[in-house]
């Protein structure tokens, strides 16, 4: 191994070369994951995640929009080997031209080396009882960084992540942390591995709004400097208006819309990201209160026949109920899963 | 012009002399049918505040004074008071007997205030009051468990409402929601207000909520009013720097990648 000081461009340690490939970093095509229906009957299953498909080119932020049963996090789980027991897949996960969901993945490899996933409580992801120094000490000397580096590496990495003084807050234990510094010792922890991806499952969604807004800087800040790609999982479009490149807009375990995230958010083409859009008020000006969606999200649980949203969409009509709708291209790079997107979308 | 809800140097200390103060000389008021925002971020006291305006925190000093009575803590209040000031929290889930049908937690109100309970067809103003926040006849009979998050949120106003309130004091009451049906709470409380003539306390951390539905607005930080003013004038143009650093932080969805 090399010596020298731990960054993101440090070459990746699972000793495998990047096999040549093109397209994009993490390419996810028709992924379908089915789970036990909670009080069925054995092979009684609930297809949480139904023909997701979308693309992660490197470097770039793709931000993943759902609501409660969206299927969102069962998304970013799959992508990183973190599904329930019990879960069966299907469709395609290709990551650097290779698919993660054939059964021979050594997902110790691609886990926290290649993927690195941050969650919404750090408390609930961080040791309580390892300082934070030593938890993130143990991610490089399992990456076979030499033991005289470590220290140093460490050290760089809180630094980068933004925690003040880490020399000596990395002999802190995490409950000795605010909200917000633990959040970031949790990216310092995702960043020793050196990932090209980051999943970020509601990072900022625990924490206070200026809180909030200093963590979304520095993954942006990060994901820049360092080429990284993100997946950022939230419910929260404020969050991806200002952070991400692309969205994927899902509801009920399928994908209603995706597209460049300004352009969608501002002109979105399909009726639930519209209502989405309308629901968010403006911070700075007066809006008027909008007309809300009817009803509930609907679950997998329970999926409408059709198009999962035609209980609560204004433009529902028979073919609504009667056909799943494909998502097809209504403009270069805008994909929409709606009989009647022109209605809503105006090129 | 007269108040209805008047706190006047409120402090509350957690933990005993020397320990942690909550909230540090707070001063409110509420007009009738008028809806003040408390903004704040976690460790403000906003929730403090909150709890002290419905009896369930004791401050160290201060005084709540409501429609000219002052009130102690909630079991020393008279009932006509305690009955006049309905809280409705963020988890509805853990505010609702979850085994209870709705009908019983609806009855359970009107049972701790006699005076509200219907006079004629109990089923009948049961349906009334349901409808009133937006939920089917048929919600009467299944349990607060079996209900979904907007479901159940309703519930818990259609129990606030049971019992004839004038002042609603909401904490975080959308936070917990998803973002569709957020915006359709907000929508039945500003309908509520205007219908049933109430006046809203409501605490939050969205600063993003408060232009839909407040009149005034306070800023809190470190258990203390750092400003207050009628919504769109703080927001629009904010006198202290705390209030600005919130507005900066806050995210619109117009702001470009």
């Amino acid at each position: 191994m090399m010596g020298g000081r731990v960054t993101a461009q440090h070459p990746d340690k699972s000793g495998t070369a990047d096999p040549p490939h093109d397209g994009p970093l993490l390419r996810v095509e028709g992924l379908v994951v089915d789970l036990p229906r909670p009080d069925g009957a054995a092979g009684d299953t609930v297809r949480v995640v139904d023909g997701v498909s979308f693309d992660v080119p490197a470097g770039t932020t793709v931000g993943l929009i759902g609501e409660s049963g969206s299927g969102k996090t069962m998304t970013a789980l799959s992508v990183i080997g973190l599904l329930p027991d019990h879960a069966t897949t299907g469709g395609e996960l290709v990551w650097r031209g290779k698919n993660l969901l054939r059964p021979d993945t050594d997902w110790r490899r691609v886990r926290g080396h290649q993927i690195s996933m941050i969650f919404q409580d750090p408390l609930a992801a961080l040791n309580p009882s390892i300082t934070i120094g030593r938890q993130v000490g143990e991610i490089l000397r399992r990456a076979g960084r030499p033991r005289a580096e470590v220290r140093h590496a460490v050290i760089d990495l809180l630094d980068r992540a933004g925690v003040p003084d880490p020399e000596r807050r990395m002999n802190s234990y995490p409950h000795e942390f605010s909200g917000g510094l633990r959040q970031r010792a949790m990216i310092a922890l995702a960043l020793a591995g050196s990932p090209s991806l980051l999943l970020a499952d509601e990072p900022t969604t625990a924490l206070d709004v200026t809180v909030q807004a200093r963590i979304l800087r520095l993954l942006r800040s990060i994901q820049r400097e360092q080429g990284l790609a993100m997946l950022l999982v939230t419910h929260d479009l404020r969050v991806v208006a200002h952070v991400a490149d692309e969205v994927v807009v899902m509801y009920a375990g399928r994908v209603a819309e995706r597209g460049p995230a300004g352009a969608v958010l501002r002109r979105p083409a399909h009726p639930y990201t519209r209502a989405l859009a309308a629901s968010v008020p403006a911070v700075r000006t007066k809006t008027a209160l909008a007309d809300p969606l009817p009803g509930s999200p609907a679950t997998p649980a329970n999926r409408p026949s059709g198009c999962a949203f035609h209980p609560r969409c204004p433009l529902a009509r028979d073919r609504c109920k009667a056909e799943v709708p494909q998502a097809r291209e209504v403009a270069p790079g805008r994909w929409s899963a709606c009989h009647f997107a022109e209605e809503v979308f105006t090129p | 012009m007269s108040e209805m809800l008047e706190v006047s140097d409120l402090r509350v200390t957690f933990g005993g002399r020397g320990g942690l103060v909550a909230v540090d000389g707070v001063s409110l008021r509420v007009a009738p049918e008028e809806t003040l925002a408390v903004v704040g971020e976690s460790g403000s006291g906003k929730t403090t505040v909150a709890r002290c305006v419905v009896g369930l925190q004791r401050p160290d000093s201060g005084t709540v004074t409501f429609e000219g009575r002052r009130l102690g803590p909630a079991g020393r209040r008279p009932p006509e008071s305690q009955r006049a000031i309905q809280m409705v929290f963020q988890d509805p889930r853990s505010s609702l007997n979850p085994r209870m049908p709705v009908s019983d937690l609806i009855g359970e109100a009107w049972r701790t205030h006699p005076v509200t309970a219907p006079r004629g067809d109990r089923t009948e103003a049961l349906h009334r009051l349901l409808a009133d926040v937006g939920l089917d006849a048929d919600v009467a009979g299944r349990r607060a468990g079996d209900l979904s998050g907007g479901q159940c949120q309703r519930v818990s106003i259609a129990r606030a409402l049971a019992v004839r309130p004038r002042l609603l004091v909401c904490d975080e009451a959308v936070s917990a929601l998803d973002v569709s049906v957020q915006a359709q709470i907000l929508r039945l409380l500003v309908d509520l207000r205007r219908s049933h003539r109430l006046a809203l306390l409501f605490i939050t951390h969205d600063l993003g909520v408060v232009h839909q539905i407040a009149d005034r607005v306070a800023v809190m930080r470190r258990g203390a009013v750092v400003e207050e003013g009628p919504a769109g004038e703080v927001l629009g143009a904010p006198r202290h720097e705390y209030t600005q650093a919130l507005l900066d932080a806050a995210l619109d969805i117009g702001v470009e990648a």
